[in-house]
């Protein structure tokens, strides 16, 4: 009997740091549960990833390849993820909470008539039930939400950031399961066109020790010019909230908050940002924000570990320059 | 090409309330409305928005659907007004106890019983409870395509091309139809204000109501033991939130300032 299944995720000829924190998860369910931790790979030439995932704690790797899973695409890795849960059989499910796993995540709960539970950022297992309660954000991130699955099995996405990647063990081996998918393009009814990637130059946001975002206290597209400067400065990523992506001066991709992407860097520079419950949800693993507005009772203040009331464009400018000097650039 | 849209809206207590006044009520689990207004969950706006403009540039029809108690009628008027051409509320005191999946199974049967729709649109995800999981177990439920965070809809050749937006950029997407989606808000799409004509018009429109007992629902999937989760607990994180302000005469002082403890702080 299989304890977790892990549904594996790669980019650019390896697995995403998304995968490697599901990792981390299985090892900590495996300590519960006492069963074995298994992880999906879908694709269409997955060969090397396999010796990765026993080193990063998969006892078995489920691995289901087909033309038509070279990319994620909805219908055809349902079907397909679907399947291979038919035949591992797992208690648990854990996917990503991003883009692909809060897609496949309630849809596979759905197939399997599962429990389904949304971006939890931790779990325990009850002692008198002996089941598994799953804690997640709730209201935008002002409450905590405890939830108890009542049927098994559970899929479940893992709130992005919210753990450590799992370690490495070089050597360290499991048992392969190539898995045939009946899948058929006749079967799809959605169909990737074309994926655009947007140019980011420097560091991905989710992996970024330092986030430098801005709002709409930056009154414009070129507001950004300035940001994207200091984060080049202080090697970081440059986001945005809401209201900068709505308003079109940022593509939707760099949106930080609920909607958009969670971060956990070690510093979280807020520009012109007021704070709203939306955009707080998708820092609230950040160690430190450090909050620029001139409204001194902007909420987001009451999150912000050092403030400043003032001008965000002269104090970034300033700012660039300040860091130059200190970092010897 | 016309197009039969439903919008699926729910009504939710005003998310953007200071976290001072966010209170639990510690027997029902769930957040205490007090004065705060209710308002329609903010990208189920957005998804009113495309579906209008759809209709207006294509032609077709616009029916907004909610599941939720009484007082969701006001949100379904707002969408009434906003150019939604009929509107259904559901509303049954056996949801009560629904969680994500029973809600979809009721949202499903409401559509079915509707009938004829091309494009289903829901918001991205709710301004309280945030699972996102909704529409993808109502795709499922309807056993339609299913796609999330679409920004923008155009149709083509009979079916649509919906742009999806992902971590590093977007994606182009042709479905089938019917198709269900949920809408991320873009520059395209934000919400329009009505007019007071059309709040007027909307507010002397007549909102069916439809119960559990109309809708043909699998009797295992409502009600007291259906649920497949529970939440146990719900409750307020403490945590210290003492913001150190960094004073200064000009924005230029406080920035040398700022830059002086960040790196006593070894954060840069």
């Amino acid at each position: 009997m299989l304890g977790t299944l892990v549904f594996a995720t790669t980019e650019g000829g390896g697995l995403t740091r998304n995968a490697l924190e599901l990792l981390a998860g299985g090892k900590r369910l495996k300590g519960k549960l006492a069963e074995p931790i298994g992880a999906a790979i879908l694709g269409k030439e997955l060969g090397p990833h396999v010796q990765q995932l026993f080193a990063y704690g998969a006892d078995q790797v489920y691995r289901a390849e087909h033309p038509l899973l070279e990319q994620y695409q909805g219908d055809a890795y349902a079907i397909a993820l679907h399947q291979v849960c038919q035949r591992a059989h797992p208690k648990v499910v854990l996917l990503p909470g991003d883009s692909i796993g809060r897609e496949l995540g309630p849809r596979l709960a759905h197939r399997l008539k599962a429990a389904f539970v949304a971006d939890f950022i931790d779990f325990d297992l009850d002692a008198a039930s002996g089941r598994l309660l799953f804690t997640r954000q709730a209201y935008g991130g002002k409450a905590m939400a405890v939830v108890q699955p009542h049927v098994s099995p559970v899929v479940a996405t893992v709130k992005v950031r919210a753990w450590d990647p799992a370690t490495k063990e070089e050597g360290r081996t499991g048992e392969e399961i190539r898995v045939d998918v009946a899948l058929e393009a006749s079967l799809l009814r959605t169909r990737l066109l074309e994926k655009i990637q947007e140019e980011v130059s420097g560091v991905k946001l989710e992996d970024a020790k330092i986030v430098v975002s801005g709002g709409r206290g930056l009154r414009g597209p070129e507001g950004f010019k300035v940001l994207e400067e200091l984060a080049q400065v202080l090697k970081g990523a440059v986001g945005a909230s809401r209201a900068a992506t709505d308003a079109g001066w940022v593509a939707p991709s760099w949106q930080v908050g609920q909607t958009g992407r969670s971060v956990s860097p070690e510093l979280y520079l807020a520009f012109g940002i007021s704070g709203a419950t939306q955009h707080v949800a998708g820092i609230s693993g950040a160690k430190n924000i450090v909050a620029i507005n001139t409204d001194p009772e902007a909420p987001i203040f009451k999150v912000a570990q050092l403030g400043v009331v003032g001008d965000w464009k002269a104090v970034a400018t300033k700012l660039i320059e300040s860091c130059k000097e200190l970092t010897g650039q | 090409m016309s197009l039969n849209i439903v919008v699926c809206i729910k009504q939710i207590i005003d998310p953007e309330i200071p976290a001072s006044q966010f209170k639990i009520d510690p027997a029902t689990k769930r957040q205490v409305q007090g004065s705060h207004s209710l308002v329609i969950s903010a990208y189920d706006q957005n998804a009113i928005e495309v579906a209008i403009q759809l209709k207006e540039k294509h032609s077709g029809k616009v029916t907004a659907i909610s599941v939720g108690p009484a007082t969701a009628v006001t949100a379904l008027k707002s969408a009434l007004s906003m150019g939604a051409d009929e509107a259904i509320l559901v509303n049954d005191p056996l949801f009560g106890s629904q969680d994500q999946q029973g809600i979809a199974h009721v949202l499903a049967k409401a559509i079915e019983k509707a009938g004829g729709f091309d494009l289903i649109l829901t918001g991205c995800v709710s301004g309280d409870w945030g699972d996102r999981a909704v529409p993808a177990f109502m795709a499922e439920e309807l056993e339609m395509g299913f796609v999330s965070f679409v920004s923008r809809i155009e149709p083509k050749d009979g079916q649509v091309v919906l742009r999806r937006v992902v971590e590093d950029g977007y994606e182009l997407i042709e479905a089938k139809l019917p198709v269900l989606a949920s809408i991320i808000s873009d520059e395209t799409n934000t919400p329009r204000y009505p007019k007071l004509k059309d709040i007027m018009a909307a507010g002397k429109k007549t909102i069916p109501l439809w119960k559990a007992a109309d809708l043909g629902l699998d009797p295992d999937r409502v009600g007291q033991g259906a649920a497949r989760v529970a939440i146990t607990d719900v409750y307020i994180p403490t945590k210290e939130s003492k913001c150190e302000m960094i004073e200064g005469d000009t924005p230029e002082e406080q920035a040398v300032k700022l830059a002086a403890r960040l790196r006593e702080l070894k954060l840069i």
